[in-house]
């Protein structure tokens, strides 16, 4: 054979062994800066390649949904459990039987019908400004609703699914008509119309706009990683609610492998990979979220944040009740 | 007339354009009375009032400050007025969120100049006033800061091409300068001011970032609530149906508005309008006045952003970072050479015949202009798909092979999104241009043999030089800015500049989005300096 010949034969054989190596196509809502470093020690370890495509997750399941049986997705990865649900019903996940993801994720935190799985949990609590509040005066998120908080909470608008998420849980748990009446009292006691994200409302009661924020407990840990925001992360303190009773809000992020996935095995060796300790407490360390797997260490800054007790609902309903919430919003006037 | 391949051609692209809009319109087909009762009953009202102010009052701010900058740039010789003239189009580079953070972060109360006047006077929340900028004003105020540039680049091009005579016409007629202005060369120029003004006003329609952001509660954050948190995706589709409606009302008023007005050029070449030199302090006092938007509008924002970005200038080199740049730069290009040139065509053939196939689709299409990235990409999304799926199904049947997705999730069905999205733009720039060649040109051309595409060519495109490059530097700024069809419809592993920056900015990390978002406005300064050397050239060459 004459040179150029060898180089076709063997440029043909790379090429066929290139195509034939293994890969996995993600569908992320969590963005890739949070991903990527945990998928390229995948690729690293596994030999697996990773296609990523992030987005928000509602568009990202219209896509699949559009592309049908010949969706290239293998993953689903969401930011909150609503998302993954709304997927579920779509009929765009599929059960998964893997007793590594059953045995380390607690049951309340992945679908019954295995059709997605948790991989890290993000709560909710209250935080409040040392100084004009007394840790001893707040009691529960229902306490918020009280005519004494008027004019000193703060928080995002009901457009984020966060609040969504909770409203949803409030629901789940005391009903719609109880969390109506909350929630017409909870509105009454903004300081502020809703304005900006989760960070800006511990800003603003940092800088004495109000004297309580809801906010996601990794705003806050990102906010001491971030020079210009370190301050108002300071000015605050964590405060769990309803420890004597149900438990903080949480919500979760997780992954369902898709219903058409070309590559379902490498799917699944990913999602198995992401429940790793190692990978467990690289999410606790990168973006101050709770590992879904026990006996993970904290981060130090989670473990400044304090122990608590966590809501134990099935989080799928809180899906079921995505809708309902933001129409009890809607009717409150919460912007 | 025209040859009948061309106009069938032009007609069949233009129905092409049209499809995801009307899968946007079809959606009202299917009643949602729950979904309407409880928007009626709750945020509706809201959602309209707020939609119609906001668009309002950008409309005619943008149309103010454009206009002023224009007339001043056009009519005057001062000192600095070289620079000035192009340094007016910087705003538009930087993507309206990004406006709308950087205000915040300057002007919050927990930003430096808040805490600045605190630290002062000793005071503390609640002692004073201060004017909130994430309100609905502020959010006008921020639209049109970014916005007045389409209106000031259509109305100085207007100006420009208004020929010396009619000013020696007025002298004639013994108006002072201020009536010159108010009664001939405004008037003159309504055409391009009004078009400036509508792409403004629908841009702001189509918001999505900046209101979300100040809490404002328009069309567009409904649409988005009612279609991700309620999961209503035909509801949302209906409330873009109607947002549609606003536009075409919109349209409507811009055409009728000029009902009676048909300008021309008369004549050859005429000398050009000579600007009047203003020497002083009077000259000095007008490069302040163009120098306030710049300011407000480029400026501050972008030494806020550069603030931000000084300590994490070293991701600057990554070969990652390279590739975005590489990336946002070569989409937006070639959006811009196709979206131009479909833009040309049609707004040729439409001249050339005005047959209602044509107009009809080439309308629709323009409407995607205010409709949210977002929804437009669905509109995209959905039928390439079902095309993709049914001849992969066909191809399995006849041949037992599977073809797979063959345009879903790859830079076309991005490049046709970009095209439907920003269509209107490139159209209402060329058409603008078009509207001030008279007739009789092309009937001589014609009558001395010339073809329809050798008017075009020799004739027209000479003469459009100027509209086809606003056209061009309007589509790339937007394309390189435009992101929810971006996040939507791009294939695996490929990321833009402006993903980069909503994934950061979305997470709250203003400081790490920083470096993204003053790339896409620097590499938006390259087009814009570029371009308006070429406008200025064209201007001198083709008055």
């Amino acid at each position: 054979m004459k040179f150029w010949q060898k180089s076709l034969v063997a440029a043909a054989l790379t090429a066929a062994t290139l195509a034939q190596a293994a890969e996995v196509n993600v569908y992320s809502g969590r963005q890739e800066e949070l991903l990527k470093p945990m998928l390229d020690k995948f690729s690293k370890d596994t030999g697996i390649k990773v296609n990523l495509i992030t987005g928000k997750p509602d568009e990202l399941i219209s896509r699949m949904q559009s592309e049908g049986r010949n969706s290239p997705a293998d993953l689903l990865i969401s930011t909150d459990v609503g998302r993954l649900y709304r997927a579920e019903v779509q009929g765009l996940l599929q059960p998964i039987d893997s007793k590594v993801l059953t045995d380390a994720i607690p049951a309340a935190l992945r679908d019954p019908k295995q059709q997605w799985f948790g991989l890290t949990k993000r709560a909710r609590p209250i935080m409040y400004v040392p100084g004009k509040v007394k840790p001893e005066q707040l009691s529960s998120i229902e306490d918020l609703a009280d005519p004494k908080w008027k004019g000193k909470i703060c928080v995002r608008s009901s457009d984020n699914i966060y609040n969504q998420s909770m409203v949803a849980a409030l629901i789940a748990q005391l009903g719609e008509e109880k969390t109506q009446a909350w929630a017409n009292g909870f509105v009454k006691n903004f300081a502020q119309p809703p304005k900006g994200g989760d960070r800006d409302q511990i800003k603003a009661a940092a800088a004495g706009v109000c004297d309580i924020a809801i906010a996601n407990t990794y705003y806050l840990g990102g906010m001491f990683d971030d020079a210009g925001d370190k301050a108002a992360a300071e000015a605050v303190k964590v405060f769990w609610p309803n420890q004597q009773d149900r438990g903080a809000h949480i919500n979760i992020s997780g992954a369902g492998v898709a219903k058409y996935a070309p590559n379902k095995a490498e799917a699944i060796k990913l999602l198995e990979y992401m429940v790793k300790p190692e990978s467990q407490s690289w999410y606790a360390v990168t973006n101050h979220e709770y590992p879904v797997v026990a006996d993970v260490k904290w981060s130090q800054r989670l473990e400044s944040f304090g122990q608590f007790k966590a809501e134990q609902l099935q989080l799928s309903t809180l899906g079921e009740l995505n809708a309902k919430a933001i129409q009890v919003m809607d009717k409150a006037g919460w912007k | 007339m025209t040859s009948p391949l061309f106009s069938r051609t032009i007609t069949v692209f233009a129905l092409l354009l049209a499809v995801p809009v009307l899968v946007v319109l079809g959606s009202l087909l299917t009643p949602q009375p729950e979904l309407w009762a409880h928007l009626l009953e709750t945020v509706l009202v809201d959602y309209v009032t707020n939609s119609l102010l906001l668009a309002l009052g950008v409309g005619v701010l943008s149309a103010g400050i454009g206009t002023l900058m224009a007339w001043t740039v056009a009519r005057y010789q001062f000192i600095g007025r070289t620079v000035v003239q192009w340094l007016l189009l910087l705003p538009m580079a930087i993507p309206a969120y990004i406006m709308a953070y950087s205000y915040t972060g300057l002007l919050d109360f927990a930003g430096p100049v808040q805490s600045q006047l605190r630290l002062w006077f000793d005071w503390s929340y609640g002692d004073y006033y201060f004017p909130e900028i994430r309100s609905l004003p502020g959010a006008i105020l921020m639209l049109s800061l970014v916005l007045y540039p389409y209106v000031y680049m259509l109305a100085r091009t207007a100006f420009r091409q208004q020929s010396g005579s009619l000013l020696e016409a007025s002298r004639t007629l013994g108006f002072t300068p201020r009536q010159h202005f108010w009664k001939v060369a405004l008037p003159v120029a309504r055409p391009a001011i009004l078009t400036g003004a509508a792409l403004a006003m629908m841009e702001a329609l189509a918001d999505y970032g900046t209101v979300q952001y100040f809490g404002v509660t328009t069309f567009t954050t409904g649409i988005f609530r009612t279609w991700f948190g309620m999961g209503n995706q035909v509801g949302a589709a209906q409330l873009s149906a109607l947002l549609c409606s606003f536009v075409l009302l919109l349209l409507y008023l811009e055409q009728w508005s000029r009902r009676k007005l048909k300008f021309y050029q008369q004549g050859q070449k005429q000398q050009e309008p000579t600007r009047q030199p203003v020497q002083g302090l009077a000259g000095f006092s007008m490069l302040l006045l163009c120098l306030v938007p710049v300011l407000l509008g480029f400026l501050l924002p972008a030494l806020q952003l550069l603030g931000w970005a000084c300590d994490r200038v070293d991701q600057l080199l990554s070969p990652d970072f390279i590739q975005l740049l590489l990336n946002s730069f070569s989409l937006a290009a070639l959006t811009a050479l196709v979206t131009a040139s479909l833009a040309l065509c049609f707004a040729y053939a439409k001249r050339l015949s005005g047959h209602w196939s044509l107009v009809l689709p080439v309308r629709i299409a323009s409407m995607g202009y205010a409709l949210p990235g977002t929804v437009i990409a669905i509109g995209v999304m959905l039928p390439l798909a079902a095309l993709d799926n049914s001849i992969d199904l066909w191809a399995e049947q006849q041949f037992g092979i599977r073809t797979g997705l063959l345009l879903s999730g790859t830079l076309v069905a991005l490049v046709l999104a970009y095209t439907v999205r920003f269509i209107a733009v490139a159209l209402h720039s060329v058409e603008a241009g078009l509207m001030n060649i008279t007739p009789s040109m092309d009937n001589a051309a014609r009558s001395l043999g010339e073809s329809p595409v050798g008017v075009l060519k020799r004739v027209h495109l000479p003469l459009l030089r100027a509209s086809v490059l606003s056209a061009l530097l309007l589509v790339f700024v937007d394309v390189l800015k435009e992101l929810p069809a971006t996040l939507l419809l791009r294939p695996f592993n490929f990321n833009t500049l402006s993903v980069r920056t909503y994934e950061l900015a979305s997470d709250e990390r203003l400081a790490d989005a920083a470096l993204p978002a003053l790339a896409i406005v620097l590499i938006g300064l390259i087009p814009v300096i570029l371009l308006s050397r070429a406008l200025d050239r064209s201007n001198r060459g083709a008055t």
